[in-house]
């Protein structure tokens, strides 16, 4: 379920002059969640393909467009981890239509996708009630068998 | 603010190869300056090219596909293309998209230039 307002919700412009400054924070959240530095690399690094997709491919390289990341942390549910949606405005399309290349093709381009797959936990794409695309995404703390034990903060 | 956009590459040549080695991060943002750089050394071809990526901390998938352009672009040219001094974190990635095993990758520079 993620009917409940996401812990971080963000709204970023497509330039992607705001990719690092995603990264970070998914490497700082993740990281004090418990994940490990790999397992918290791969989350951010699942996260910048996704934006790089809207910004190249659903908005074409337009940098003054609206992304609006949304992160659920679920540190306190059965399965701990996180949930991530990334939501744009760009033109839909059908989401069975979104796959990588692949990968004995080898050129330049269409890894994201793939990467994005291979990194996380559970992948959908799909079309925003009203316009534009939702990619769902999450990665439970179980599945970085070195992780830690989430961090909890008192001050 | 200052214009983050480009990426610092310094070139070197040894022993008849052309070394690049680009520093910061290498994403979306960056990845054109790369490729621009890339380019330019295709341009006039030496035997090798060598990308030395010890500097590089994080690189995405536009990233490696403009080492896979400069693969193809090496094969072109009967150029040997190496990259070397890869961070545990930039060699993840091609192992993900299964390219660990396509390009040519050493530990350091010398055992580049001995390809």
């Amino acid at each position: 379920m993620t009917s409940e307002r996401p812990s971080v919700e963000i709204k970023l412009v497509s330039d992607p002059m705001f990719l690092a400054g995603a990264r970070e924070l998914i490497l700082g959240l993740t990281h004090r969640l418990g994940f490990k530095q790999d397992a918290s690399g791969q989350i951010a690094l699942a996260v910048d393909e996704a934006l790089a997709n809207v910004i190249n491919h659903g908005y074409e390289r337009q940098c003054d467009q609206p992304i609006w990341i949304k992160i659920w942390t679920t540190a306190d549910e059965d399965e701990p981890g996180l949930r991530i949606h990334i939501e744009d405005e760009a033109k839909q399309i059908d989401p069975d239509s979104i796959c990588g290349r692949d990968l004995d093709d080898v050129k330049p381009g269409g890894l994201g996708v793939h990467i994005i797959r291979q990194v996380m936990d559970t992948v959908v794409y799909e079309k925003k009630e009203s316009c534009g695309m939702r990619l769902k995404m999450s990665k439970r703390l179980a599945s970085d068998t070195n992780a830690d034990q989430p961090e909890h903060s008192h001050g | 603010m200052a214009d983050q956009a480009d990426l610092e590459i310094t070139w070197d040549s040894r022993e008849g190869a052309t070394i690049l080695r680009p520093m910061g991060d290498v994403d979306l943002s960056r990845s054109p300056s790369l490729r621009n750089d890339i380019r330019k050394v295709f341009e006039n071809p030496p035997e090798k090219v060598i990308v030395e990526l010890s500097a590089v901390s994080y690189m995405d998938s536009s990233g490696v596909a403009t080492l896979v352009e400069a693969m193809q672009l090496s094969r072109k040219s009967n150029a040997k293309l190496v990259l070397c001094c890869m961070t545990e974190r930039v060699h993840s990635i091609f192992e993900i998209a299964r390219l660990d095993q396509v390009f040519t990758i050493s530990p350091d520079v010398d055992a580049a230039l001995a390809e």
